[in-house]
């Protein structure tokens, strides 16, 4: 018999794959999340969850943190990218590699490196909120300006000679050319920058000297002991999740998403 | 006299070490329909970018109706542009796409307050306004009805009206279209070009217009705008640059020419293809010129009534005419006539006197600034040539140390002597192999001229760049690299300062 190669023979690795790592593990927690300690069906850890302040607080408080780290990495991205994006100079992809290059230091290398830097100055334990929302905003900068920077480069440069002819002034021409057309970006970095900036708790723990606890702590700590708790943590993370995307627009599968994704 | 609403004085751009305006000057009529057109680099885009404000000029002046602009920015002036591409914004529809400049827009509004003074106060149109407005720029491009439709749903010559509409109702002084019938097909590109003339008759304000397509801007015009690297090389109606083209690269451009090198033997008596003609341009005795003949000016005859006798080597219909291509000893003429001729028949040629152009030749030798270097050759237009520098010295010699010995016994060192370098159009030939020749350069022109090709190179870098114009009767192509081969005896070196620099 001949063999043959379709397409379709090609694809069932990847289907493999995601019935294996994705599909497999996400029913084994939706399955652990309603269960209790002898595998019967129970709503046990739902109710002791939102029934527990410190649990709920805890959530709060990662998303609070995950949103200012995500606005103040917008703050920061959009001029470089915007200037960089638009700028003539020849050399600008070397600066954009500069604010990229930290992204190839090993991650717990730099986190270690910013907490001596606090320990130094007498800023550790003194302000560890401060500390982990610096310590994300570095580490997560570079998802932030790539985005923005890709979608800002396609803007066509003859779109701000058409608004600045039609009479709009510089800033009439950002706020109803540059900024509209570049929202796609702005939705790619935040998604990049809010997910990873609610569970990384690398940083929250060696930055905020083990006194902040972000939902991702949560979820590994309930793993050593308890993991149906551990699940519904995941589980509810995931809904969060879902919503915050579907919220920035993330499902969109139109065009207009179309690049603004590295 | 006509109103002049923009006025360029002594207008030069840079871009970077790129000279790509070189000193133009002219003005606009209002109302009128002016097309600026050229090969593409020549220009005309630039100029047009300038008088819109996207790009400064390096020097000169901008004026519109008398009053400066060349550095106020593109919204503070009242023009509005038609992009090549179009520019239209993604992200907006239609509607939005034509309101854009209307919502940028703000107007003096006088008002009566209770005690009945009147004051004035600077406003947004308001949303009914707007809406009029655009609603009417859309009828102007029949597009009645699309207010809602995403622009990437629209075809091109859709495309092409949105953007013409989001001009237009701004109410401009000038309207700018560069080059807007580019990306449309043929057909699509004719009806545009009648319903743009039609548009420009009603809305009574200046187009300014950008083409490469010379036949686009004889159908369009009121005045034609002729450029070629940089430089305004013809200015006035479609008829008048058709018929007498100032200079052999307008007529060469515009429409079809034949081009040939001619004497003017008498008064009003011109010899070119080894006959002599009757003409109506008044030119000196024995001086050279250009003689330009339009295909449909030449008459085809019996061969024994005809001034020219040669023989038929192609003919081509071309839909309205024939294209017969004549071999009249070594010249080629090409004949444009509804009647067709058998290839290989002996016809007669004849040319009427208004039929024949004559023009002063814009190049007669090649001159350049050179400096001896020390093995004795001379260095000019980025590269050195082989030379004699005995000539610069009559009697003089070279001896076995290379220094120039004077008659008298006297040695010269001519290491830094700097010369006028001449070199005949004749004199030059060029060769695809990069070290044959002195120097190295790209072919930027080429026009036939009957039984010779005169061909441009220039060469070196934009700033300090040199041209070479000769004849060849090889083809080549424009933006060929190629090196310029002068055989020694052919350089002619005279000193520049009397000053000689002694040993």
């Amino acid at each position: 018999m001949k063999l043959r190669f379709s397409r379709k023979t090609l694809c069932i690795p990847y289907a493999v794959f995601l019935v294996f790592f994705v599909i497999v593990p996400m029913l084994v927690i939706l399955v652990y999340a309603f269960t209790d300690r002898n595998m019967g069906f129970s709503f046990g850890n739902f109710v002791k969850f939102f029934s527990d302040p410190t649990k709920l607080s805890t959530i709060v408080y990662s998303i609070v943190i995950a949103l200012i780290t995500t606005a103040v990495c917008l703050l920061i991205a959009y001029p470089v990218a915007y200037i960089l994006a638009r700028s003539k100079m020849k050399q600008k992809h070397v600066v954009l590699m500069l604010f990229v290059v930290p992204m190839w230091i090993n991650f717990v290398l730099r986190v270690n490196a910013i907490r001596e830097i606090f320990n130094w100055i007498g800023l550790l334990g003194e302000a560890n909120y401060f500390n982990t929302v610096f310590g994300m905003v570095y580490d997560f900068l570079p998802f932030m300006i790539l985005p923005l920077y890709t979608t800002l480069m396609k803007i066509d440069g003859s779109l701000y000679e058409a608004a600045a002819d039609l009479g709009g002034s510089a800033f009439n021409g950002f706020m109803r050319v540059t900024l509209p057309l570049s929202l796609p970006g702005v939705m790619s970095g935040v998604t990049m920058v809010f997910l990873p900036s609610m569970t990384n708790y690398v940083v929250s723990d060696m930055l905020g000297n083990s006194m902040v606890t972000i939902v991702g702590k949560f979820i590994y700590e309930y793993f050593g002991s308890d993991w149906h708790m551990g699940s519904m943590v995941a589980l509810i993370l995931l809904i969060v999740v879902f919503i915050s995307t579907w919220l920035t627009g993330g499902f969109q599968s139109e065009e207009n998403v179309r690049g603004a994704n590295l | 006299m006509a109103e002049h609403i923009i006025e360029l004085q002594d207008v030069v751009k840079y871009y970077g070490d790129n000279l790509v305006i070189d000193h133009v000057s002219f003005y606009v009529n209002k109302g009128e329909f002016i097309t600026f057109l050229g090969p593409s680099g020549c220009g005309k885009t630039t100029t047009l970018r300038m008088i819109a404000g996207f790009d400064l000029p390096t020097s000169g002046k901008i004026l519109l109706n008398g009053k400066d602009i060349s550095l106020l920015p593109p919204n503070k002036r009242p023009v509005n542009t038609v992009f090549q591409r179009y520019a239209l914004f993604p992200h907006l529809n239609v509607f939005e796409n034509v309101a854009f400049g209307l919502k940028c827009k703000r107007v003096l509004n006088t008002y009566r307050n209770e005690k009945g003074e009147e004051y004035t106060k600077k406003e947004k149109l308001s949303k009914k306004e707007i809406e009029e407005k655009v609603k009417k720029a859309l009828a102007l491009v029949d597009l009645d009805g699309f207010e809602k439709r995403s622009v990437s749903t629209l075809s091109g010559g859709q495309q092409q009206r949105v953007a013409i509409a989001r001009a237009v109702v701004n109410e401009p002084e000038i309207l700018l279209l560069d080059e807007p019938l580019g990306a449309l097909d043929l057909k699509m590109r004719k009806e545009m070009q009648i319903e743009l003339k039609e548009m420009h008759r009603r809305l009574g304000i200046t187009f300014i217009y950008v083409t490469h397509d010379q036949e686009e801007a004889l159908t369009m015009s009121d005045t034609i705008v002729v450029m070629s690297d940089g430089v305004v090389q013809q200015i006035g109606t479609p008829t008048g640059i058709y018929n007498e083209p100032s200079n052999t690269f307008v007529a060469d451009f515009i429409g079809e020419s034949n081009i040939f090198n001619g004497t003017v033997v008498g008064k009003r008596k011109v010899k070119f293809c080894g006959k002599t003609f009757d003409c109506v341009d008044d030119f000196g005795e024995g001086e050279p010129v250009d003689v330009v003949v339009r295909p449909e000016d030449v008459q085809m005859t019996t061969p024994d009534k005809g001034a020219l006798k040669g023989e038929v080597i192609s003919v081509v219909f071309k839909g309205i005419h024939y294209e017969i291509t004549v071999q009249v000893g070594k010249y080629e003429v090409v004949v444009q006539s509804t009647e067709s001729r058998e290839t290989g028949a002996v016809i007669g040629l004849n040319i009427a006197p208004d039929g024949i152009h004559l023009m002063k030749p814009k190049y007669t030798t090649n001159v350049f600034d050179g400096v001896i270097n020390k093995a004795n050759k001379v260095e000019f237009a980025g590269g050195e040539f082989d030379c004699d520098v005995t000539q610069l010295y009559p009697g003089s010699h070279i001896d076995e140390e290379e220094y120039l010995v004077l008659p008298s016994g006297e040695k010269l060192d001519l290491t830094g002597t700097e010369v006028k370098v001449e070199v005949g159009l004749y004199d030059i030939s060029i060769s695809d192999d990069e070290d044959a020749g002195g120097t190295t350069g790209h072919i930027i022109s080429i026009i036939y001229k009957g039984d010779h090709y005169r061909v441009i190179v220039r060469t070196g870098d934009s700033d300090e760049d040199e041209d070479f114009v000769f004849a060849t009767e090889d083809l080549w192509n424009e933006n060929d690299y190629v090196s310029i081969v002068i055989p020694k005896e052919k350089i002619k070196l005279t000193l520049k300062n009397t000053e000689e620099k002694k040993r």
